[in-house]
């Protein structure tokens, strides 16, 4: 009886469908409990002059109002470089940035407390652009790159080169539940923070050193998020921080929720990138070098800045062998709230100048870009080293193109698409198949490992306890179904609990796709411990009751919800009849396991190394049709396959596999983030902010997946799903960029990311005036953006 | 930092009344007799004395400015009295503390708040509590429960129709509605019924196989 393998509903579901699944804002209230919002900078970047809340303490039911000065640790923090604080000093660098903590009884207080907060800020000039940040050559953290091969030479002498600046959007994460935060005072300073994120122990670092506390006073949980994305990892500090010094301070429980709109106004998103790019080619395509360099914005704090470009640098080759390449980064400082994770964590934006890379190519070669992705792609045998040096095992990328150009019967729509934008006047159509080549491990290399807690009850039930977060993503019903499969019993048996640093201390954070990987690795750990020691139980046991068998604890099986020898099948011991006896032979119930990722490692100094456990790889092919009279665009078919290895819930990974794409479809169509020119966001709300709704998705969308039993060196044989889906969007974007070929006939498109209407009507416009000359070999590359 | 000493709230009250503020208690006035009536407050309300008006109203009514309404929510009945600026969102999660019903956008733009009134969908956070006097509200919670699931509920479990499960009380609500209107069979029918619940997860295919599931069998 094995469960992996298998759909298995969430295991919230029945909570879920219910109302019964509790998230922050629906923990009960204690009698004494203070909420707390705070009052941040009005200005994009401001020098702090004064701050007076004592209009605000007047206020019937306001209890306290706290600036840095009243935090008792310090106030200097950072996932990766320690350049945040929990609330400004005399210095803010993004609107909304927390100046002011408020603490009050009642929500009204608290309204009315904010607006009598008086500060005076004197407004500095902010940069508010990627191209602000370059001139004031502000950066943050060192340039990062890596090379191979000889790209400044080649580009010399190839014939065909083009050159341009891909200009990406951030994205919103938008989970649908805010940012939120509970904290309960015990003794001695010691807190319970109950935290709606990604990564307990990142809070539990981060409070311990703001509020001045030993790491072992502050206990993080997290029972579930409604939503994360990778904006609930390091962006979680803050609310929790606010609400931890409430607590600590009145001894009070205290409760922070953002509104939407503040969530969506004051914390980081997505980071833009504009990269820009040289690229040399022969006749058929192949990229022969490619030279580019990578500006992301990353806001006004580094956050997890130098890991999300790390991640566009090692991604920007996506499917592709490039021989040459040299491939620099920078982060730039803006007065923006410090962008952060978001699924794909930089991957996307690598993929993204790769593809758009490839659709000029073929543009320009006037082919179909599917062949000029054929031409590049890694092979299995040769051509197939990364540019960071890393051999691509097992690569199924060929057979995913092969399979998805057969079932989406590419081929023939694309002719079908050459016709119907030669005889339509009222719109266009454009086809795409792009590829994602997902690297799976955290880049850090520090970070690939975790700690699981398993502990079996007497009546044979059983208890795990990881560093993992439930976001929705599945991870508890995976590792669910790890610990049922290695005693082969019910998984009904299995309760995976709350996330805690109580039990599972130092844990990395839920991202990179990665937590069932680490941690059920880790709680397969804890099993097979106890495993081991109940064998031996089992062996004494069958030795006793079978004459001259011995005891051999290799011999034993636990198969079906039973134990025996695997020489006297027959004579069997119920699981929980040898709990109980493991129990009164004094054998241990409980263990911890423990997983680190081997044979991974990447020297930045170099740009060399094996960062990635594996990739995980799919294929998608889109169509768009938009109206040439609107720009509006419309994805009517999408196939999507995808190499998941042996999944270990078919059923979830689907879910991950759609969801994501939709998400990814949804950055390069019609996320658009608007600021005003002082640096405010201005779409933040689902009415200016589009997220995709059910309307938005295809009518025909199909996925799925190839067998692929190779990736033995991940956990039963699965691999990563969470993040490489979100980077299947882009098919929708490269349709887009085709359809506006058919439009500009024989000219090199333009598209910015994302491709809302008003984007596409733009490029449909200057397409109709301008044209573009072909250059060739000698000339200066032509450019097109 | 200053900490303020816990003041009496009556103090507070006569300290807003002196500087002329419109407190709750003077907001209330403003609302009328009619409000204050419908609290069926004894003799001593009807005395002119400032003074005693004032105690007695913070004897029946505790919350200043407080409202009484009578909810039905889930088949039971419920008292309140509810500051009239209270969304039915928050009178539900805050007053009552039933939680199902989401808050996402706290703006009627998501769809996570959805409740049934009187047997139609309605955004709980975009109307107030005491505009419902007496109307019968559903709840997720009394769409059915976990050893009494409604045919959706299940279906949404067999299609996998949620991952977070933030959105899904409101979708299930609105998918519950849906079943009771005069909507067409197709996909785009119910695209175009279910159009007013985001679900950041992108679980939409999952919720129109949940909810075409249901139909069918129908
Ligand atoms: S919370 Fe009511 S519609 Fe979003
Ligand atoms: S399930 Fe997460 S928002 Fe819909």
């Amino acid at each position: 009886m094995s469960v992996v393998g298998k759909d298995m509903p969430h295991d919230s579901a029945v909570g879920h469908v219910s109302g019964e699944s509790i998230y922050i804002d629906d923990m009960p209230s204690a009698k004494n409990e203070l909420l707390v919002d705070f009052v941040g900078s009005p200005v994009a970047c401001g020098h702090i002059k004064s701050v007076d809340y004592s209009e605000a303490l007047k206020i019937k039911g306001v209890v306290a109002c706290y600036t840095y000065k009243d935090l008792p640790g310090i106030n200097k923090f950072g996932p990766i470089i320690q350049d945040e604080v929990l609330l400004c000093e005399d210095h803010s660098s993004f609107i909304g940035e927390p100046i002011v903590v408020i603490a009050a009884e009642t929500r009204k207080a608290l309204a009315k407390a904010k607006k009598a907060v008086k500060l005076v800020v004197e407004e500095l000039e902010p940069a508010l652009s990627i191209d602000a940040a370059i001139k004031k050559q502000d950066f943050l953290d060192k340039t990062y790159r890596i090379a191979r091969g000889d790209a400044e030479r080649v580009l010399k002498e190839a014939k065909h080169k083009l050159e341009g600046t891909c200009i990406i959007g951030g994205q919103e994460h938008f989970y649908l539940e805010s940012q939120a935060a509970l904290v309960v005072p015990g003794e001695y300073d010691q807190l319970v923070v109950h935290s709606s994120t990604q990564h307990p122990s990142e809070i539990q670092q981060v409070l311990a050193k703001v509020l001045g506390l030993q790491q072992n006073q502050v206990v993080v949980v997290t029972k579930r998020m409604g939503g994360g994305f990778g904006g609930k990892e390091s962006q979680a500090t803050h609310p929790a921080g606010m609400a931890a010094l409430v607590a600590l301070k009145t001894k009070r429980p205290a409760r922070i929720i953002y509104t939407k709109d503040d969530d969506m106004k004051f914390t980081g998103k997505r980071h833009p990138f504009q990269n820009n790019f040289q690229v040399a080619f022969d006749d058929n395509g192949r990229i022969l070098a490619l030279k580019a360099h990578l500006y992301a914005d990353g806001g006004a704090a580094a956050d997890l800045s130098t890991a999300v470009l790390g991640r566009a640098i090692t991604h920007i080759d996506n499917a592709y062998y490039i021989e040459h390449a040299d491939v620099v980064g920078q982060i730039c400082k803006t007065n923006y709230p410090p962008t952060t994770a978001f699924r794909g964590f930089g991957g996307p934006q690598g993929v993204a100048t790769i593809e758009s890379i490839v659709q000029d190519i073929a543009a320009y070669l006037k082919k179909d870009p599917l062949d000029v992705r054929l031409a590049n792609l890694y092979g299995t045998t040769e051509r197939n080293t990364t540019h960071y040096g890393q051999l691509l095992k097992h690569n199924t990328l060929p057979q995913l193109f092969e399979e998805v150009v057969g079932s989406s019967d590419y081929r023939n729509r694309r002719k079908l698409v050459d016709k119907f934008n030669s005889e339509s006047r009222t719109h266009l159509k454009g086809l795409a198949l792009t590829p994602v080549k997902f690297g799976i491990s955290f880049t850090n290399t520090m970070l690939n490992q975790a700690n699981a807690l398993v502990n079996i009850y007497l009546d044979g039930t059983i208890q795990v306890s990881t560093g993992a977060t439930e976001m929705g993503q599945g991870v508890n019903t995976n590792i669910k179904m790890l610990v049922a499969d290695e005693f082969s019993i019910d998984p009904k048996c299995v309760i995976v609990m709350t996330t805690s640093t109580e039990k599972n201390n130092n844990t990395s954070a839920t991202a990179a796709s990665s937590a069932t990987d680490l941690n059920g690795s880790a709680a397969v750990n804890a099993c097979q411990k106890i495993k081991r020691s109940m064998a031996e139980v089992a062996a004494r046991h069958f030795d006793r009751v079978e004459t001259g068998i011995g005891a051999f604890p290799d011999r034993i099986v636990f198969a079906d919800g039973h134990i025996y020898d695997e020489r006297r099948p027959h004579n069997k011991l119920k699981w929980q009849e040898l709990v109980a006896m493991s129990y009164r032979e004094r054998v241990s119930l409980g263990e911890r396991g423990y997983y680190a990722t081997q044979g991974i490692g990447f020297d930045w100094s170099k740009g060399q190394g094996s960062p990635f456990l594996y990739f995980t790889c799919g294929c998608c092919v889109a169509e768009v049709v938009i109206d040439r009279f609107t720009g509006q665009m419309k994805v009517e078919r999408v196939d999507i396959l995808m190499d998941i290895g042996k999944s270990i819930n078919p059923g979830i990974n689907r879910g991950q596999v759609v969801g994501g794409f939709v998400q990814g479809m949804g950055w390069v169509t019609n996320e658009e983030l608007k600021y005003s020119d002082k640096g405010a966001l201005l779409s933040y709300s689902p009415t200016t902010y589009k997220i995709p709704n059910i309307q938005d998705i295809p009518a025909a969308l199909h996925c799925n997946f190839i067998d692929n039993p190779n990736n033995t060196v991940n956990v039963r044989g699965s691999k990563a799903v969470g993040e490489p889906p979100l980077l299947l969007g882009l098919a929708v974007w490269a349709a887009v960029k085709d359809a506006l070929v058919y439009a500009g006939k024989g000219q090199v498109p333009k598209l910015n990311l994302p491709a809302t209407g008003e984007e596409i009507l733009m490029r449909l416009t200057e397409l109709k005036k301008t044209t573009l000359a072909v250059k060739s070999k000698g000339k200066e590359p032509a450019k097109i953006s | 930092m200053a900490e303020k000493n816990r003041e009496d709230s009556s103090d507070m009250q006569r300290r807003a009344d002196k500087a002329g503020g419109v407190t709750r208690r003077s907001f209330l006035r403003h609302l009328g007799a009619a409000g204050i009536a419908a609290a069926a407050l004894p003799g001593g309300a009807n005395s002119k004395d400032m003074t005693s008006e004032e105690k007695t109203l913070d004897t029946v009514v505790p919350i200043a400015g407080a409202m009484p309404v009578t909810l039905v929510i889930n088949k039971k009945k419920h008292a309140l009295k509810v500051d009239p600026r209270t969304t039915l969102l928050d009178c539900i999660r805050e007053n009552l503390a039933i939680t199902g019903t989401k808050k996402g956008c706290d703006h009627g733009q998501c769809g996570a708040c959805t409740v049934h009134v009187n047997g139609r969908r309605v955004n709980s956070c975009l109307t107030l509590a005491v505009m419902h006097d007496g109307d019968e509200i559903t709840t997720i919670e009394g769409l059915g429960q976990p050893d009494n699931l409604h045919p959706l509920q299940s279906a949404f479990i067999d299609c996998d129709a949620y991952q977070c499960g933030y959105c899904t009380s409101g979708q299930l609500m609105s998918a519950a509605a849906l079943l009771n209107e005069p909507c067409g069979h197709s996909v785009d029918d119910i695209r175009e019924a279910m159009s007013g619940n985001i679900c950041r997860c992108g679980a939409y295919p999952n919720i129109i196989a949940a909810i075409q599931q249901v139909r069918a069998k129908a």
